[in-house]
């Protein structure tokens, strides 16, 4: 009964991995809440914005890297982000100018904006791939981690290790100011509050004086930024691969949707459902099993509920589930 | 111009596209262009019976397909007779176990109420894929332990390979019944992310599942309806009548082939067209039109919607399950890895509002163009990008990295193509009349 040695395996191979991955996809979930509640409609190019915001601060990054810049123990592409997000704001106001505008006009039905969103994907995947190609990109640098393994053996004298990663603390601190910046926006500044009040009512929103094309813009501003912090994160953690972006919009509708769609709190709640459910459900128990039972009871296989394939399909099964029992999501949502 | 002068009109400008392809680039490529234009175009036509009558935005048109192609396996491979000794009663019992967890846990979940109900139905499916799982797994491991480099699977019925093109529409039918009855009361974009999410679903478990699929270990040498080329190369008489034609054996045998898919899928596609424009025009399409223009004053009159919606879900799905069996068997393989949401979901729906959503001869029309324009953009592409840089020195990083890029052409000129589409001509090349 290695109960130490359990919980320190369980904190290395679960909790930390699952904890990142959830900022993240609560990050890119507050950006799709943001374009539901406020648009009216599911963006389904938000991964492919998040891969050219990504695309945008690896460019800037490997200038900076030429150039000699860096941040001392921390990845230089956090220099990178400002410009990432300006040149995805950029991108982001045009698209809406020249493309989402006129069916806003015309009052078109939400699954129209859902169809011109998914042409609108395939054109960001195209510059996305055009730009920096289909390959893996790696570009953090800085020390790649505030707690080793090794040290930690020798600190504790436990056999099991426990290694935090630089990005994954990064990812959460980021995730925590900005959902902290993102909540004193909206609900402290007037242009939040006309924001929120769009959201709620359109009609009576317009009524009171609110300029609904400057609702918008901010709405994109602050979605392009969520977008490019989500991806930029997500890169450093993992790697950059334009593919795995579109393959990341799945997790992160499911997550918008199952913490409730148009609600920023139940955005990142359903992003920690789902990276909890996804990590823990695939994760091989063996090892921690192995150090809670005695040894008779010790398991043969590997104990792992579904296979790693499966864990897409994870946040799918469970989005399906919340959508059956309780479609308003975990913190009543809306509904278009 | 009249409806009634541009569709024979636009036909005809598609024939010619194809004919011109087949001067210039070879009959062989026109072929090939043709015969996945035909089954692009089934596809766009079973997609447009759930968007046109139904305004059903289903996207997960991909695990359809994939079904279909399962079917082909299924159905025309060889039976791993050892395999089913060492493992298959084990398998069928655990599949039959996790159905029946799965009838008896919504079972007990509609008849009890309150704590009962929520621990009991947990309970239920606990332990019941806790059963499932002791039972599954081992015959899985037996099945995929003989012979994996070979065969490692099932297997199939060993029967004719035509008989497997309806058995994957009711694959598709059989899946699309469970996917609608819990998805289709969801909203327009809620049902596009729950028809997204279950396509990879079952791309997954296909991946996954070496015991039914061979998962992506592919399986091929799936057997075709027609002779193979070497056979007709080596037959007397088939060289003769070549020669009669002024065409080399090798040549003439893969015409021959090609022709021979091209006119088996030309009568599939008529005759679904044909059931397509019979629906269309009979009471039952006309109400389902009306639903789909006004869905509010159908409930008031009585029409159970969903039920409605259900049926047409099962038919359009069970349309691009019958067109993914085809592909696989032109193909002659089971190339799980290939099933991207890119490539098959999105293009096809391309097809749709490019041709005429809500007209079945749009579809087709869409089918068609989109296909050939998606084969034609990569060498156009190229073409555009080496005019680009012709002016370039040779060698610079600039000009290596457009002539590298030209292949991601095709992505960009489907978007931009698609929003042209929508924002200019919503109702495509043939409206709906």
């Amino acid at each position: 009964m290695d109960f130490l040695n359990a919980l320190v395996a369980l904190t290395n191979f679960v909790l930390i991995p699952a904890t990142a991955y959830g900022a993240q996809l609560a990050i890119g979930a507050l950006g799709v809440t943001l374009i539901y509640g406020i648009l009216r409609f599911s963006n389904f190019a938000h991964g492919d914005t998040m891969a050219f915001g990504t695309m945008a601060t690896i460019l800037v990054t490997w200038g900076m890297q030429n150039m000699g810049i860096s941040l001392g123990p921390l990845p230089t592409a956090l220099l990178a982000l400002p410009f990432g997000i300006a040149a995805t704001a950029g991108l982001l106001l045009l698209t809406d100018r020249t493309v989402y505008r006129f069916y806003r006009a015309q009052k078109a039905a939400p699954v129209i904006l859902v169809i011109v969103s998914m042409g609108v994907m395939f054109v960001f995947n195209g510059i996305v791939r055009f730009i920096i190609g289909v390959g893996d990109q790696n570009f953090s640098d800085g020390t790649r981690f505030i707690i080793k393994a090794r040290d930690f053996k020798e600190w504790t004298g436990l056999r099991e290790g426990l290694a935090i990663k630089t990005t994954q603390g990064l990812t959460v601190i980021t995730a925590i100011i900005v959902v902290a910046f993102l909540f004193w926006f909206l609900n402290k500044t007037r242009t939040g509050k006309s924001m929120r009040a769009f959201s709620d009512n359109e009609d009576l929103a317009l009524l009171s004086g609110i300029n609904p094309e400057r609702v918008v813009m901010v709405t994109w501003l602050l979605v392009a930024a969520l977008a490019t912090i989500a991806g930029t994160l997500y890169g450093l953690d993992k790697s950059f691969k334009p593919f795995t972006y579109f393959q990341l919009l799945l997790p992160i509708f499911a997550s918008a949707i199952v913490g409730g769609i148009g609600s920023p709190l139940g955005a990142i709640a359903g992003g920690f459902v789902i990276a909890f459910t996804e990590v823990a459900i695939t994760y091989p128990l063996k090892k921690v099993l192995g150090y809670l039972m005695p040894e008779s009871l010790e398991p043969n296989g590997l104990v792992q509920l579904l296979s790693t394939d499966y864990k897409f399909a994870v946040s799918f099964v469970i989005l399906i589930i919340v959508l059956l029992i309780k479609p308003t999501g975990l913190f009543k949502g809306q509904s278009v | 111009m009249s409806q009634s002068l541009r569709t024979p009109l636009l036909f005809a400008f598609i024939t010619l596209l194809i004919i011109g392809t087949g001067f210039v680039q070879g009959p062989n490529a026109a072929l090939l262009i043709l015969n996945m234009g035909l089954i692009s175009a089934i596809m766009a036509l079973g997609v447009n019976l759930q968007w046109g009558f139904a305004g059903l935005f289903n996207v997960g048109v991909m695990g359809f397909v994939a079904l279909g192609g399962l079917a082909a396996v299924l159905i025309s491979m060889p039976p791993t007779t050892e395999a089913w000794a060492a493992g298959g009663v084990r398998v069928l019992l655990g599949l039959v176990l996790g159905a029946a967890t799965i009838a008896g846990a919504i079972k007990f979940n509609a008849r009890t109420t309150g704590r009962l109900r929520l621990w009991g139905t947990m309970g239920i499916v606990i332990v019941g894929f806790l059963i499932y799982r002791a039972v599954f797994d081992p015959g899985v491991a037996l099945i995929e332990a003989v012979n994996p480099a070979g065969t490692g699977y099932l297997g199939g019925l060993n029967m004719p390979v035509i008989f497997a093109w309806p058995v994957g529409g009711l694959f598709a039918a059989g899946a699309a019944w469970v996917i609608g009855k819990t998805a289709l009361g969801l909203r327009s974009d809620y049902l596009a992310i729950a028809t997204l999410g279950i396509a990879e679903i079952i791309i997954a478990v296909l991946k996954n599942e070496d015991w039914l699929s061979r998962g992506v270990k592919n399986v091929i040498g799936i057997p075709r309806p027609l002779p193979f080329e070497i056979d007709l190369q080596n037959d007397p008489n088939f060289v003769q009548r070549a020669s009669e034609l002024g065409l080399d054996p090798v040549m003439a045998s893969t015409l021959y082939v090609k022709l021979g898919y091209a006119v088996l899928f030309a009568i599939v596609l008529l005759i679904i067209l044909w059931l397509a424009q019979k629906a269309l025009n009979s009471p039952w399409g006309r109400m389902m039109r009306a639903i789909r223009d006004n869905e509010t004053a159908a409930e008031a009159m009585g029409k159970d919607v969903t039920a409605r919606h259900l049926q047409i879900f099962i038919l359009g799905s069970a349309v691009c399950g019958v067109a993914g069996a085809m592909m696989t068997t032109l193909d002659g393989q089971l190339t799980l890895g290939t099933y991207q949401p890119l490539r098959f979901t999105f293009l096809i729906w391309v097809m749709v509002i490019v041709g005429g959503s809500g007209n079945n001869l749009g579809a087709v029309l869409g089918g068609f163009l989109i296909w050939w324009l998606w084969v034609q953009v990569e060498p156009m592409g190229i073409w555009v990008i080496d005019l680009v840089t012709s002016g370039m020195a040779d060698g610079s990083a600039l000009k290596a990295h457009l002539q590298g890029s030209a292949a991601h052409m095709r992505l960009l000129t489907m978007g931009v193509i698609m929003l042209l589409v929508l924002r200019f001509s919503p109702r495509g090349l043939i409206p709906e009349n």
